[in-house]
């Protein structure tokens, strides 16, 4: 029926739907190596339209579903949803406890309309559903936008899946820092350098990046605009400028400067004036991290002897340790419910995620690698994604915050590492 | 005989008409200027040259002849003293400094790669500021000399055992035109 010139078309739309941008170098790949303890079952029917895009789009919905690690892909033959007519007891008997589906339609205007429902099972009832119209090269983004909905619909929390990561490809004698979807496609450079680059942080509301660059042999913060690719420079004090971290009003960077002898804690505007004293020690103060409230900032320091955690007001006073088991716990990254605090821990030569709640001081190891750096929450607090070693190269990986959904994510020839992972745009 | 007295007078007043004001800190916002500006005075009264044989001559940088040429200071693990061995390679940077007081110099410290890299910079900058504060005790000026940290980012041995280690718990010393 299809002429073989519409079927190419649709068969490249497929393409891009399915690998990103086929373009993008140094592509991320994800594998999925540890599930949830007790997954949702749930059916994804064929998306209904040209059956090669239907599918294209079916598939990233299943496979962001599938690498969640929290729902189990009950196999739903090849045929659509008849949404008039559901057969829930044939889903019953499969094992399915949710189901979804819908179709693809072009629109007059070039674009495509997709329409989805969500169903219960066991209920026999809708939960709900969704129409979307976009251009082709939205189709990606608007399957991610379905696995949030069925996500959010059955688990009760926000879904990941349109949010985006920033980490550093360090590959023969040079540096990007790129941004991805948090799947890993989509990968586009915001910054190539014949040097480090380190520390990425995302501004709150997702539009700039600031990071430390070694471009002119020493350490300088710049706060970089992710739309234009403008950027400018917010800390180029004498000695090195480290460790940008946003204030959640998105005003204010927490740095950490040597100009004034050691590594010590700073505030400063976004645009690099305003530079105050946080705190003053003679130890090593660094890696400030705002809480979500934008009370706190906790921060490493070894002003008692060794690399712990401590916190301080952001106006300043009193410093409180955080972190007593151990060595060496350091890298203090809160959730964003600011109930519990992901950090790094030593042991002898081992560097592991390790996480904290607050409120009761226990803390759990999280992993079982030795060379964990760089964790970083999801914004929906589920998933922590971190860099480690694997094979002999940097690779990131994520783990939920109860330690059993495991993911890898790794550049082929190519060491990954800092990882940030991105808020929700609103 | 004669050169020597020569040489020594020629220190001599190279560094006593040597010091100049430093440069004035950048605004908080901008970018340092890092172009080079390297010039070295020649008094009138001296036949001293600047070339390969004087202790303070902008070649005996390059001279492998030359302790100058040496530029890496290396350090125990946890442990930010210059050790007894690296004297000598502090104290002639300190005369060539004194000597050059228009010389501006980049000391870049390092650490080894274990644990957080962020706290790693920290860390090369302790050895950095190791360095430099015993430049300026020995007559080094605070506005001549930079130290900044590259952490654990650009390791001299990319290997990951102790030697290793060791070779880049480090702080390196680098004139204007070398960065």
């Amino acid at each position: 029926m299809l002429a073989p010139i519409s079927r190419g078309i649709f068969a490249s739309l497929a393409v891009l739907l399915l690998a990103g941008h086929p373009l993008a170098h140094a592509q991320l790949a994800m594998e999925i190596t540890g599930a949830g303890a007790n997954r949702l079952p749930i059916a994804i029917a064929e998306f209904g339209g040209e059956r090669i895009i239907s599918h294209a789009l079916t598939s990233v919905v299943r496979t962001d579903l599938d690498h969640s690690g929290l729902f189990r892909l009950i196999d739903s033959g090849e045929a659509p949803l008849n949404d008039g007519n559901i057969a829930y007891g044939d889903w019953k008997n499969r094992g399915a406890d949710a189901l979804a589906g819908g179709s693809l339609a072009a629109t007059a205007a070039g674009r495509y309309e997709t329409r989805f429902r969500l169903f219960d099972v066991q209920k026999q009832s809708l939960l709900g559903g969704q129409a979307y119209v976009a251009g082709s090269a939205q189709l990606r983004s608007t399957a991610h936008r379905i696995s949030d909905f069925i996500y959010e619909k059955l688990l009760g929390e926000p879904g990941i899946f349109s949010t985006r990561i920033a980490y550093v490809v360090k590959s023969t004698g040079r540096y990007e820092l790129q941004i991805a979807d948090a799947d890993g496609a989509n990968a586009q450079t915001a910054l190539a350098s014949r040097e480090p680059i380190i520390s990425p942080a995302w501004s709150p509301e997702g539009a700039r990046l600031a990071y430390v660059s070694f471009e002119a042999k020493k350490p300088i913060i710049y706060v970089h605009s992710l739309a234009t690719g403008s950027r400018h420079v917010a800390a180029n004090f004498k000695g090195s400028n480290s460790a940008p971290a946003w204030s959640p009003d998105g005003k204010r960077l927490a740095v950490v400067l040597s100009k004034d002898g050691g590594s010590q804690l700073f505030l400063v505007n976004v645009d690099g004036s305003g530079i105050t004293r946080l705190a003053s020690s003679t130890a090593i103060d660094t890696e400030p991290r705002f809480s979500p409230d934008g009370q706190w900032i906790y921060f490493t320091s070894d002003r008692g002897g060794s690399p712990q955690i401590y916190r301080i007001a952001v106006s300043g006073g009193e410093v409180t340790r955080v972190t007593f088991e151990g060595s060496y716990n350091v890298s203090p990254r809160l959730s964003p419910d600011g109930r519990s605090m992901v950090y790094v821990s030593g042991n002898g030569s081992r560097f592991q995620v390790a996480l904290m709640d607050l409120a009761s001081k226990q803390t759990q190891i999280l992993t079982d690698s030795a060379k964990d750096e760089s964790p970083s929450f999801s914004p929906n607090g589920r998933m922590i994604i971190y860099a480690t070693e694997s094979g002999g190269r940097g690779v990131l990986a994520a783990v939920s915050s109860d330690g059993r959904v495991k993911q890898k994510l790794s550049v082929q020839a190519a060491d990954v590492r800092e990882p940030a992972w991105g808020p929700f745009i609103k | 005989m004669r050169s020597l007295f020569f040489v020594a007078a020629a220190s001599l007043i190279l560094a006593a008409c040597g010091s100049q004001p430093a440069a004035p800190e950048q605004p908080a916002a901008g970018v340092e200027d890092r172009t080079p500006k390297v010039k070295v005075e020649t008094p009138a009264v001296t036949q001293v040259t600047t070339d390969s044989g004087s202790l303070t001559g902008l070649a005996a940088l390059k001279d492998p002849k030359s302790i100058l040429s040496k530029r890496s200071v290396f350090f125990d693990y946890d442990q930010y003293v210059i050790k007894a061995e690296f004297r000598p390679l502090i104290e002639a940077h300190a005369r060539f400094l004194v000597a050059n007081a228009k010389m501006k110099m980049l000391i870049q410290g390092n650490a080894d790669e274990r644990g957080s890299r962020e706290y790693n910079l920290a860390l090369g900058q302790k050895r950095a500021d190791a360095v430099k504060k015993n430049l300026t005790l020995l007559g080094g000026k605070e506005g001549q000399i930079e130290s900044v940290s590259l952490g654990e980012e650009k390791p001299r041995n990319p290997g990951h055992d102790e030697a290793a280690w060791a070779e880049n718990r480090r702080g390196d010393m680098l004139y204007s035109g070398e960065y």
